[in-house]
């Protein structure tokens, strides 16, 4: 009975077909009204028009590079953050009911508040990515380093590591293998952050491009854009699936544990 | 005889929700430069315990241990640990591992991983250089830990059990190995088993420890079988055969002490 992925994939294909064909058929008929469904055809304009005459690709630019600096930053914060609470104990005691409450609280309300700060421009919305990144890097850090197994740690003192190796040889191998295992989430937190900060308020990202098609009622324009979305959050998905791949050889089974968990 | 390792009236308790635990009291123990001792008691004694005090890992509440006759607390750049339980690094594979020990001590990667080949080519495993430990078996982690330690020339080796998840055949292999790689230079070795035929095969002398909690050495046997030795030759021997009823006597008393007092907690 079990078939492949490989030939699952043109029945996949016929299904999108057949989605695509039914959402023509239903709003040409106007059985589902096109001003509120949209049509696939005119989303298929939309697009061509958007990157035939190159409208889409700085706001495109602009979304990306809004994620990358998001993931990197709050990926840095997120490990330094979590080696140092998990190093010391004490601060981490002090610091725990005010990190549950920051974790708990929707952070995508702090986004009028970094528009404030920050102004419409590329740094709000970093800044908003980067409170949604921060915290599973962060925990999954915190954890990493806690559970470090003793007998690892004995074995390399014993072996002549200083403090300084330790760091460097054994508790920064345990924390960042926890935060590659959540580079999916992680990337994805950064990519909502980035569109979410543009669509709340903003002059430029595709965030900004299904805004503006959204306040004059151009439903195919907001379709394409959430075209535009998929696809490139699909695309950064599989990047990160090559580059773990490359860096947890190590690791007995493929990291996809904490794949899931958040978003 | 000089001392490679001295503990003078040892003793450790670990704080425990039940209260104090004294797990070894007033231990009196030395290891001679070049000795070969075994440490044999009753599961759950504290024979790690032991072990751990000599590597510096715990320090005791009352007593001191003493590394080449002088007082240490703490790590000793002298001393070699192979851990009962899996302690390589998961993220280095063999090589890596095997050259931690030289890198953390200062060489060059490139020549600790130059010298860390040729210890893999002493266990045999020249060929898995690049694998990580998940993919290595139990025998091969084993052989790949203790590589990692004799890289560092330790004066001083401690084992804990180092053999006791292998199984029969590897494990005979593994003891001969070790007394082949040990003849070549002597280091002085504290080897703890729970298999008084593994200690009496391997030492120059056995120690019984008491059934715990508050145990001590209650006896030492110099194990006068010549060497070199094949262990699975040796067991043979009349020798071996009067030395181990001599031996099990007195430890058959602590297991059957040491099985009364677990029973009893868990009741
Ligand atoms: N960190 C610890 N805290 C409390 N009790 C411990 C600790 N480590 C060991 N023990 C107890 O000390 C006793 C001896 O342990 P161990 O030295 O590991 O025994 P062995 O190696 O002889 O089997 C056991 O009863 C064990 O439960
Ligand atoms: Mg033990």
């Amino acid at each position: 009975m079990s078939t492949g992925t490989g030939r699952l994939w043109p029945w996949q294909l016929a299904l999108l077909g057949a989605l695509l064909f039914g959402w023509h058929e239903l709003t040409a008929s106007e059985i589902l009204p096109s001003f509120f469904f949209g049509r696939p055809l005119l989303v298929w304009a939309v697009l061509r028009q958007w990157f035939t005459s190159g409208l889409i690709y700085p706001h495109l630019g602009v979304t990306l590079l809004e994620t990358l600096l998001a993931f990197a930053c709050g990926t840095l914060l997120g490990i330094l953050a979590g080696m140092w609470l998990g190093l010391s104990p004490r601060v981490a005691a002090l610091l725990e009911p005010y990190i549950k409450a920051v974790n708990a609280m929707p952070r995508v309300v702090l986004a009028p508040i970094f528009a404030m700060w920050f102004g419409l421009g590329v740094g709000s919305k970093v800044a908003l990515g980067i409170t949604l990144v921060f915290f599973g890097v962060f925990f999954n850090v915190l954890q990493g380093i806690r559970e470090v197994s003793p007998v690892v740690l004995a074995n390399a003192r014993l072996l002549g590591a200083s403090s300084a190796q330790l760091l460097r040889h054994v508790y920064w191998p345990a924390a960042t293998s926890w935060v590659f295992s959540s580079l999916h989430t992680s990337v994805g937190m950064a990519f909502v952050g980035a569109v979410v900060g543009e669509y709340l308020g903003s002059a430029r990202g595709v965030g900004y491009l299904i805004l503006q098609a959204e306040g004059v009622f151009d439903i195919n324009a907001v379709i394409a854009g959430i075209v535009v979305l998929t696809v490139c959050a699909l695309l950064l998905d599989a990047l990160v699936t090559r580059v773990e791949r490359r860096l947890l050889v190590w690791r007995p089974a493929p990291a996809s544990a904490a794949h899931a968990d958040s978003r | 005889m000089r001392d490679a390792v001295t503990l003078r009236g040892a003793s450790l308790a670990f704080s425990t929700p039940q209260g104090r635990l004294e797990v070894v009291r007033e231990v009196d123990l030395s290891v001679g430069v070049g000795e070969f001792l075994c440490i044999v008691g009753p599961t759950g004694c504290g024979k790690s315990t032991l072990l751990n005090l000599v590597a510096g890992l715990l320090i005791p509440s009352v007593g001191s241990v003493l590394i080449d006759e002088t007082p240490v607390s703490g790590i000793h750049p002298a001393v070699g640990y192979l851990f009962q339980a899996d302690a390589l690094l998961p993220w280095r594979d063999a090589l890596g591992n095997v050259a931690a020990g030289l890198v953390f001590r200062g060489m060059p990667r490139k020549e600790a991983e130059a010298e860390a080949l040729v210890w893999l080519q002493r266990v045999g495993l020249a060929g898995a250089a690049r694998r990580f430990p998940h993919q290595l078996s139990g025998g091969m982690k084993k052989r790949v830990a203790l590589a990692q330690v004799l890289a560092v020339n330790p004066r001083i080796l401690l084992m804990d059990e180092p053999f006791s998840a292998l199984d029969v055949q590897t494990r005979a292999q593994m003891e001969n190995e070790l007394l082949r790689l040990w003849a070549q230079d002597r280091k002085s070795v504290i080897f703890i088993t729970h298999d008084l035929e593994e200690a009496i095969a391997l030492g120059d002398r056995v120690v019984v420890m008491s059934a715990g909690p508050a145990s001590r050495p209650i006896g030492s046997h110099v194990i006068d079988l010549p060497r070199p030795r094949e262990v699975e030759e040796i067991r043979m021997t009349p020798r071996f055969l009067e030395l181990q009823r001599q031996i099990w006597e007195q430890l058959r008393h602590e297991v059957h002490a040491g099985q009364a007092r677990t029973s009893a907690w868990t009741e």
